[in-house]
């Protein structure tokens, strides 16, 4: 290992002191490495005994590896099975993270990315041997474009926080063009974190705007900000406090007066199909997650894919290679001198295409607009029937999406935190908390669309619920959760004593 | 929440103890508790240079992360070397084992710009509201 | 809509609650001239019927060619066990978000951890973290730590060798760097030898005190097994970093690792471990580092926690350095991980085990050897790289492409034409030989090449 004292480190994982909750069906699983037994196996391999000292010297190899799991088939069946029953997903219960978009992941989109034809694809394979492929990123390009109401996409970064990269990048390439390397970029205080980050990613320094008292970004204010250094504002619509920014057109209008461009933070696209599209609101370059709006899965955290769409303006950097058509044959081009370059390898994260494709053909304009309609629905039925029991941060009608807090529970001890693990014990997953940072203790609730009424109400009651509790016996709520297989674990001694692996016991004493 | 009378204090939640020309520095209780758990510390070297209002080292816990900014100029004489293994100790004793650096101050007129411990007081009851 | 369960009551009964009389009454905020445009003009909702026949018409017209596809170039074509397919299909592991609330995601978190500690025994590295977005990025984002451990310094040397599209991915990334203003990175490339490996003299001549790191493939893009000792050896007499890529994972099961020679960061594409190639993506970077840099790596990590009695349970650690907290400060703007992927690579490894992952490297430079030995055999083809390669090699013969072009037409795909990317290299194709390549296959291969 390494040779350097340490002080982070290589403390050895514990071996349980004291099992996980095992209740009926729910059962303790300990690490694959544990479960090793020097001589299992879980694979044959026909042609696997040859000596590697014929085809490669003696000091290019390796031993076998020490501490790699040795377990049989059913085994790694068994291991994996049991962990995944301690998980929660949007497939078992209401998932309401606020900005996720954790809708319901058609199984179809599984079955058909599974398809060998795209499954098995060589991402090298001359193009005339992949028109298949081709002609499905053309059409999601284009899907994509009208729905954002923009010029044209890209369908390569690989996530979210890369298309805003991304896009940010070729903002930067924008005004070099134009011979005028500006400096900073305008955020709005609730900005989702990546949007800063990307900006520093880019050599911007950034400058917040603050929102008024209802929560919202005035044109006003963004006039006073502007000036000819400023590259971009980075704005999210409807904002991360699930307000539709009706200021929007005008804000767009003072940035561009002095030569700016406006970046939107696709992520609450969900709150905007048929009902007003990104470009005519004065965009000009934002990033799409199909993890979110479209239906890809969020895997436990990816992959995504963070497509990016573009004003005519932006066109030439979009990152290269981009698909053109030649006669009846689609290609790959790397002809556009002024692209950013590339962001990923191969094309993007092919498989989420292929699955974000199939949900725009299998719901259609119609559908998605529906699904807007529904989102927006839901999420205003939850905050009607909660802003008697929780302080509602901004009052009126929300978009897809609601932001509670913990004010009002003073008195009580309970905080956002408390709310949230209660919730755990009545088998939903809790919603976003301590985000947007421009409210204090936040809960943001996002039901999405794909949730009957009766389970928004059990929600609903289970909130309510836990808000007398908080009142009546405000012990529980702090203990919370109880009915989960482990409790709060201690997040501040694994962070000041991080164990961040298993070791093989003979390694460890080396 | 303490604010021991004996010592001085910055807007940016910094203590000081002056003892001749050196000025011990560390974060107030008040910074701690907004902190949480502290997990991490970076410290600067001894021989650094710092001048006033700049940070010279962040300080961490599990969800947040502070910069910590020098309240005198001088030159760093000596660190707390116990902290970068025991964090914890900002929470537990921030005025005493909890310290952070000794600054040779170059311009003692400076900590004539810091709070006492009654305005350092006033200065965080208005900070809650 | 089968997706949409509110039925007519539900809505009827959802805005009297609101208090409105209809739904466009939520949309009041929204300028009637961006409403009055917002039609998507898309055409109807299908049936699943129907979204099936169109996927698998489109499906239908790519040539997938396996086994007869002999490619790699940064994408490789193995065996996957079902197992790791019946694992990826729970609900509750796809379905989850990344783990906020540890205790009810106890078996993502438990995944990543049993992944980190894979990736770190596989590159023998002290930590990994859980993953990023692919080999490219993770090799860019590599190159940026770098430059945070080695601030004063602002060179960077890139190996000739190093995939074409890694050196472009980190190209991007690097135009513009880092956090505190315009840092500018001087991108620098190092020739390859004759042996086709990256070129020690040249290194020896190039290396400083200006100089942060030094980029090489491991296997390289050739296919061929850099000499990473001397390489390190030379990066660390300068105080520079040694940071190694590797496209094919599988190569790990036999070839030194990185960490055993010198490497500072190690970093691999995980695709080749239980992975679909799937023209491209997802895959899922590997990212590796010694103990002393923890702070400064990108991306998730995963640690052991104790709850209130003494349970372990697993948590996302040391978030400080993420975007979400330190926002313009972050070390990256990242705040996903390839979960899915990265959980594909934990089955995988899993369950071809100690045993079986050595095996299967074997496998793959057995018959690589072969076919390469019996391409020299027909006269009609040299190979290019003297140095030793491990499941990619590259021959060189007149005409190459010719026949590349006819052999394709005939349903073999003979690797990769080298020119494209190396012009100096005409006339030589890359091939790819791994276990999914039988005895008929490689026939076909040797017999389309005898042409």
């Amino acid at each position: 290992m390494s040779d350097s004292p340490d002080s982070v480190t290589l403390p050895r994982s514990h071996a349980p002191t004291r099992p996980r909750k095992q209740a009926g069906l729910l059962l303790d699983e300990p690490l694959i490495f544990e479960r090793s037994r020097p001589g299992r196996r879980g694979f044959a391999v026909p042609g696997g005994d040859a000596d590697p000292g014929a085809f490669l010297p003696a000091e290019l190899l390796r031993e076998p590896i020490e501490g790699f799991p040795e377990v049989s088939e059913p085994e790694v069946l068994r291991h994996f099975l049991r962990l995944s029953q301690w998980n929660l997903g949007t497939a078992t219960t209401l998932y309401p993270l606020g900005s996720c978009t954790m809708k319901y992941n058609p199984v179809a989109n599984e079955a058909v990315a599974r398809l060998p034809g795209f499954a098995a694809l060589h991402p090298l394979v001359p193009d005339h041997d992949a028109q298949g492929a081709l002609e499905l990123i053309w059409e999601l390009e284009r899907m994509l474009a009208e729905i954002s109401g923009m010029d044209a996409v890209s369908l390569q970064p690989a996530a979210g926080a890369q298309g805003e990269l991304t896009g940010m990048k070729m903002i930067r390439a924008y005004h070099v063009d134009r011979g005028r390397a500006r400096r900073k970029v305008l955020i709005p205080a609730s900005a989702h974190g990546t949007n800063p980050a990307s900006a520093a990613l880019c050599g911007y320094s950034t400058v917040q705007v603050e929102g008024n008292p209802t929560g919202l970004i005035e044109a006003a204010a963004v006039r006073r900000a502007m000036d000819d250094d400023v590259a971009a504002l980075m704005i999210t619509n409807p904002n991360t406090l699930g307000l539709f920014e009706r200021e929007i057109v005008q804000v767009a209008e003072a940035v561009h007066e002095r030569g700016g461009l406006v970046y939107l933070d696709g992520a609450n696209l969900n709150a905007l199909i048929g009902v007003a599209k990104p470009a005519h609101m004065g965009a000009d370059v934002m990033q799409i997650n199909l993890h979110k709006t479209f239906s890809t899965p969020h895997g436990g955290g990816g992959p995504g894919s963070g497509p990016v769409a573009v004003r005519d303006v932006l066109l030439p950097y979009l990152p290269t290679p981009r698909l053109v058509r030649a006669g009846e044959q689609l290609r790959w081009s790397d002809d556009f001198p002024k692209s950013i370059g590339r962001v990923r390898s191969f094309y993007g994260n092919f498989g989420m295409l292929v699955r974000a494709y199939a949900y725009i053909l299998a719901l259609g304009g119609d559908g998605l607009t529906q699904v807007t309609r529904m989102a927006v629905l839901s999420a205003n039925y939850i905050r009607r029937r909660l802003e008697d029991a929780y302080h509602l941060a901004f009052p009126g009608t929300c978009m897809h999406e609601c932001v509670f807090s913990d004010k009002g529970f003073e008195a009580t001890g309970v905080k956002t935190l408390d709310i949230a693990k209660r919730l755990l014990d009545h088998g939903f997953y809790a919603p976003t908390i301590y985000f947007p940072l421009v409210v204090s203790g936040a809960i943001m609730i996002e039901p999405t669309e794909t949730e009957s009424k009766e389970t928004l109400d059990e929600f609903i009651d289970a909130m309510l619920a836990i808000a007398r509790e908080a009142r009546e016996t405000p012990d529980v709520v702090r203990n919370a959760p109880t009915q989960t297989p482990i409790g709060r674990l201690d997040e501040a001694r694994a962070a000041r004593r991080p164990v961040l692996r298993w070791t093989p016991k003979s390694s460890a004493e080396s | 929440m303490e604010f021991p009378e004996d010592l001085k204090f910055s807007k940016e939640h910094e203590w000081v103890l002056v003892e001749g020309g050196v000025a011990t520095v560390g974060i107030t209780d008040y910074a701690q508790d907004q902190l949480g758990d502290i997990v991490f510390v970076e410290l600067p070297a001894v021989g650094d240079k710092v001048s006033k209002e700049d940070a010279f080292g962040v300080v961490e816990s599990v969800k947040a992360v502070s910069d910590i900014y020098a309240p005198v100029s001088g030159k760093v004489i000596e660190v707390n070397d116990d902290l970068p293994e025991n964090p914890e100790m900002l929470n537990e004793d921030p005025y005493g084992d909890g310290w952070i650096i000794k600054i040779e101050m170059s311009d003692p007129e400076e900590v004539q710009d810091l709070m006492t411990a009654a305005e350092y007081e006033e200065y965080v009851a208005e900070e809650k509201e | 809509m089968r997706y949409l369960p509110h039925t007519n009551d539900d809505v009827r009964t959802m805005l009297a609650r609101i208090g409105v009389g209809d739904i466009s009454d939520l949309f009041t905020d929204v300028p009637a001239d961006l409403r009055a445009r917002a039609t998507v003009a898309l055409p109807p909702g299908l049936s699943e019927q129907e979204v099936r026949a169109r996927l698998e018409q489109l499906a239908a017209r790519n040539r997938a060619v396996a086994p007869r596809c002999f490619l790699g170039a940064g994408a490789y074509p193995h065996f996957v066990p079902a197992v790791v397919d019946q694992v990826l299909q729970r609900a509750e592991f796809y379905s989850a978000y990344t783990p906020y609330q540890p205790e009810v995601s106890q078996g993502t978190l438990q995944a990543i951890f049993e992944f980190q500690t894979l990736v770190a025994m596989l590159l023998e590295m002290d930590v990994a973290n859980a993953s990023m977005y692919d080999g490219a990025s993770a090799a860019a984002e590599a190159v940026l730590m770098a430059l945070r451990i080695r601030p004063k310094r602002s060179r960077v040397i890139l190996s000739r060798a190093l995939h074409p599209q890694y050196r472009d991915v980190i190209r991007t990334y690097a135009a513009v760097a880092g956090g505190d203003a315009a840092h500018r990175i001087d991108l620098v490339e190092a020739p390859v030898s004759n042996d086709g490996r990256t070129d020690p003299e040249w290194l020896a001549g190039a290396l400083s005190d200006e100089t942060a790191a030094v980029v090489v493939g491991y296997p390289n893009f050739f296919g061929v097994v850099e000499d990473l000792g001397s390489i390190g050896a030379l990066a660390q007499a300068h105080g520079a970093l040694l940071i190694t890529t590797t496209t094919e994972a599988l190569a790990l099961g036999l070839l030194k690792p990185p960490g055993a020679c010198g490497a500072d960061i190690a970093v691999a594409e995980g695709q080749s471990l239980g992975v679909p190639m799937s023209y491209g993506g997802p895959g899922v970077g590997l990212f590796a580092t010694r103990t002393d840099f923890v702070r400064m790596m990108p991306g998730r990590l995963v640690g052991e926690a104790v709850d209130g009695v003494g349970r372990r349970g697993f948590v996302l650690t040391l978030a400080t350095r993420e975007q979400h907290i330190r926002r313009e400060k972050a070390t990256s703007n990242i705040c996903t991980n390839q979960g899915l992927v990265a959980l594909a690579v934990t089955v995988y490894l899993s369950t071809v085990g100690k045993a079986g992952l050595r095996e299967l490297a074997i496998a793959n430079t057995a018959a690589a050897h072969r076919v390469a030995e019996r391409l020299v055999q027909t006269g009609r083809w040299h190979q290019q790289f003297s140095a030793p390669f491990f499941n990619e090699f590259v021959v060189r013969g007149a005409n190459a492409e010719g026949v590349w072009k006819t052999a394709n037409s005939r349903g073999v795909l003979a690797g990769l034409p080298l020119r494209y990317w190396y012009p100096e290299f005409g006339d030589a194709l890359l091939l790819c030989v791994t276990e999914m390549h039988d005895s008929a296959a490689a026939d076909a291969l040797v017999v389309e090449l005898s042409q």
